[in-house]
């Protein structure tokens, strides 16, 4: 099979219909407009629904409709726009329904501007709305990932009855890229906890209410435990050069590409350098840095933000080895030259 | 006939067994509340039209946010304001499902007024049911939308003032302004007379939508003695006398007889129809051609494309990387991104690579192509050492300052404009980098065409342009 040279906006819609996602809500945004506008080229050829809503809010909503009818929905946006959907993915989060999100981050706070940041990563991967919950995390780097990932994203919201997060920026959405599609997912199982507007369904209920505070509890405690399962089973990273590495580079998306060209030329240069990139954001790639944190001399992370995912690196690490941090923020993306140099600054 | 008249609707549960208070045949709501009324009116209109198995409810915010402990059918129960989103969603999932919105007054028309407006003027095929008693009820009897001016809540302590808080909003008569929506109809529950009207509204409401008519909203004036304040029978006397005057009954709009029914139609394409759709059954497609070498030194190029906006930078890179997949290298294609964009300036960033490529970036590009001044002066001095830089002497009329590079000079739009088309400078130029580096064969510069470039008519002048740039890099190598 041949593979197409597109952006990873369109693949990652393209991916989404091959996992048998018919339906997609949504509102334009820079930088995720292409999204939706590929969505409405696909969607209702295959014969399925696209429908720009009139805001964020109703968008996410409407998700949370089709989502409790069992089919495989999607949305898109970008963190403006994921700020405004945190209520809407509370509730889904709250119900325990599976449904498809996708954040292309810009930059912030405020309008702040369209150019790529990574400052989303604590409204995403730490729950973001209110109350005591989590949402899986896909952290893609390329064209390929934008594609594949969707079809991950709904087989975990599905398994673990979830919202699931694609967490991306704008490079990883308007690079052109090879990408190879496999072939379309048939008919889905039937769920036992969706309506169908039939009668085997009927008595379903999609509701995040629970009256008693001993009852919320308890459907929370279930909730935690969701989540433990998640982090037990579905880590998943990539390793590049790390067996032997001293010093390790931890970014993920984007980030981890340049990352990769920073590792190359500091083996070049005879440096023991090693980049880990988680792949999911949450469940966090805990036991993998415990592990390396009791041989490496240090860590650097780097990411597009104020420094949001280091936090979670050195609550791992607990100081046993240091935690550097390199970010820029505003839209400002690092240079392969200017990662290498800071590099070469905190060896010891 | 007596004992049908006594009977429970089927579409209610026998026991509320949901309800998580002691008493599971009572139902949550006050005495002399109005939603008992709606909620009987729904169940037997359900029963009738035998439509519950199929029915999906969404119950709101508010005091009817329980309506699920009552409905034997479908429930969902939405956030604040947001049921005709949640039942946009359902429905458009279901279409021969019936999907009730019911709503109060603070969930439609403060919170969710955007909501219902634009489910209403996409003519979603929905019927919703807007329960307005002029005050928000489960929170304890605040200030909703709907208040009467003068009107004592406990957010309006000295009663509606106009001047702060604006006038009540007349749902009815605001979505029947709408072109969309079929049937609209305000009727009140005071007395007899007036609740048979609002039985026969919320059946003809839910009719409309048995028969795929469209949208349909009935606004029902109901009472809420608690959060009045006042006892039921006072309540009742409340709505005749001093809402009525306020919110006229009658029906806004109906359209219903004009209307064709809404096609419901199902398309569930094979796996092979399925990937034709998307455009990526490529198996007949693309050949893969037989990669040449390049000359020593321009092996991976890391390429920058740059030029003003309107001069094909963007698609002579993609032209590039699309030539690099026909010869099966790794490639990426990334375009100036941010407010550069609409700046009238395009660069863009392709990498042809024998392995895996890292960065999609070109910070200091081994090639620099410049398609005019700015863009030459702009990055010429990122280029790496012994890098390559082209640039189009017709349009830029400096020279390159740089000794530690290889410059391909080339009057590219010259060459464009004598085939009498300027804009094929981008691919004369595209084919002398490809013979002065030996990356490309002509024959892939062909092929990459096909796709390249979408219009069949441009594909002709478009080769000659490749012919002409190729002959120039070769010529001056």
């Amino acid at each position: 099979m041949s593979k197409l040279l597109i952006k990873g906006n369109d693949a990652l819609i393209r991916g989404a219909v091959l996992a048998g996602c018919r339906f997609y809500f949504g509102y334009p945004i820079t930088p995720a407009s292409e999204i939706a506008e590929s969505a409405a080229k696909f969607m209702p050829r295959v014969g399925g629904t696209f429908l720009q809503a009139e805001s964020e809010v109703a968008a996410i909503n409407m998700v949370y409709g089709a989502a409790g009818g069992g089919v495989r929905v999607m949305t898109a946006s970008s963190s403006p726009g994921i700020s405004l959907k945190q209520e809407g993915v509370s509730y889904a989060a709250g119900a325990e329904l599976p449904c498809l999100i996708v954040d292309i981050m810009r930059g912030g706070p405020g309008l702040g501007n369209i150019a790529p940041e990574q400052s989303d990563y604590n409204q995403v991967v730490k729950g973001g709305g209110h109350g005591n919950y989590k949402c899986p995390v896909l952290a893609p780097n390329s064209g390929q990932e934008m594609a594949d990932m969707t079809g991950l994203a709904f087989d975990l919201a599905e398994k673990y009855r979830t919202p699931v997060y694609i967490l991306a920026d704008g490079f990883t959405g308007q690079m052109m890229e090879p990408v190879e599609f496999g072939d379309p997912l048939g008919a889905l199982p039937r769920k036992d906890w969706a309506i169908y507007g039939d009668k085997e369904s009927k008595h379903n209920l999609i509701s995040s209410i629970f009256l008693n505070a001993e009852d919320l509890e308890e459907h929370n405690i279930k909730l935690q435990k969701k989540y433990a399962t998640i982090e037990d089973n579905e880590v998943r990273v990539e390793e590049f050069m790390i067996d032997d590495a001293e010093y390790v580079l931890i970014g993920y998306g984007i980030i981890s590409r340049i990352l990769k060209t920073v590792v190359e030329k500091l083996r070049d240069d005879g440096l023991k350098f090693g980049l880990l990139r988680p792949k999911t954001l949450f469940p966090f790639p805990k036991k993998i840095i415990d592990n390396l944190s009791t041989r490496v001399k240090k860590f650097l992370v780097v990411e597009m933000s104020n420094g949001q995912m280091v936090e979670d690196v050195r609550l791992v690490v607990l100081g046993r080895s240091p935690v550097e941090f390199y970010g820029r923020m505003g839209g400002v993306v690092p240079s392969t030259n200017e990662i290498y140099e800071y590099t070469k600054s905190i060896i010891e | 006939m007596a004992s049908k008249v006594l009977q429970k609707p089927k579409s209610f549960y026998d026991i509320y067994e949901r309800n998580p208070g002691t008493d599971k045949k009572m139902p949550h709501y006050c005495p002399g509340c109005g939603h008992g009324n709606v909620h009987k009116f729904i169940a037997e209109a359900l029963d009738d039209f035998e439509i519950t198995d199929k029915t999906i409810l969404i119950s709101p915010v508010g005091c009817s946010v329980f309506a699920y402990y009552y409905f034997d059918t479908g429930n969902i129960q939405a956030a604040h304001g947001r049921a005709p989103a949640v039942a946009t969603g359902i429905k458009r999932a279901y279409p021969e499902s019936i999907v009730i919105s019911y709503q109060g007054d603070g969930d439609l028309a403060a919170i969710g007024t955007a909501e219902i407006l634009h489910a209403a003027n996409r003519g979603e095929n929905l019927t919703v049911f807007f329960i307005n008693n002029a005050i928000y009820g489960m929170t304890g009897g605040q200030m909703a939308p709907t208040t009467l001016v003068g009107q004592r809540t406990t957010t309006t302590p000295t009663g509606r003032n106009s001047r702060n808080e604006g006038f009540p909003i007349k749902v009815a008569e605001l979505i029947s302004q709408l072109h969309a929506p079929v049937y609209v109809e305000r009727v009140a529950l005071f007395d007899n007379k007036h609740r048979a009207r609002a039985r026969m509204a919320v059946r003809k409401a839910l009719k409309n939508q048995v028969e795929n008519l469209g949208f349909s909203l009935v606004e029902i004036l109901s009472a809420c003695p608690s959060g009045w304040k006042m006892d039921p029978v006072d309540s009742l006397h409340w709505i005749r006398d001093v809402m009525l005057p306020q919110f006229p009954l009658g029906v806004y709009k109906d359209v219903t007889k004009e209307v064709e029914p809404y096609p419901i139609d199902h398309f569930n394409p094979t796996a092979k129809e399925t990937k034709e759709l998307l455009e990526i059954n490529t198996e007949k497609g693309d050949k893969k051609l037989t990669r040449v070498t390049p000359r020593p030194g321009f092996e991976n190029p890391e390429i920058k494309v740059a030029g003003f906006g309107g001069q094909g930078v963007l698609l002579l890179g993609a032209a590039l990387a699309q030539a690099g997949l026909l010869e099966d290298y790794h490639v990426s294609w990334l375009p100036s991104y941010g407010p550069e964009m609409r700046g009238g300036t395009a660069n863009c960033h392709v990498n042809i690579r024998d392995i895996e490529i890292g960065s999609p970036m070109v910070s200091n590009p081994t090639v620099l192509i410049a398609l005019n001044r700015p863009s030459l002066e702009k990055f010429e001095e990122d280029v790496v050492k012994d890098g390559l830089i082209i640039y189009d002497t017709s349009l830029i009329d400096i020279d390159v300052k740089r000794k530690d590079v290889k410059i391909l000079a080339i009057p590219a739009t010259e060459i464009a404009d004598k085939l009498g088309n300027t804009r094929t400078a981008n691919m004369v130029t595209l084919a002398a980098y490809a013979a002065y580096t030996g990356l490309f064969s002509k024959e892939v510069l062909y092929e990459t065409l096909k796709s390249a470039i979408k219009r069949k008519r441009l594909q002709e002048i478009n080769r000659k342009a490749i012919d002409e740039g190729y002959e120039f890099g070769l010529k001056n190598h």
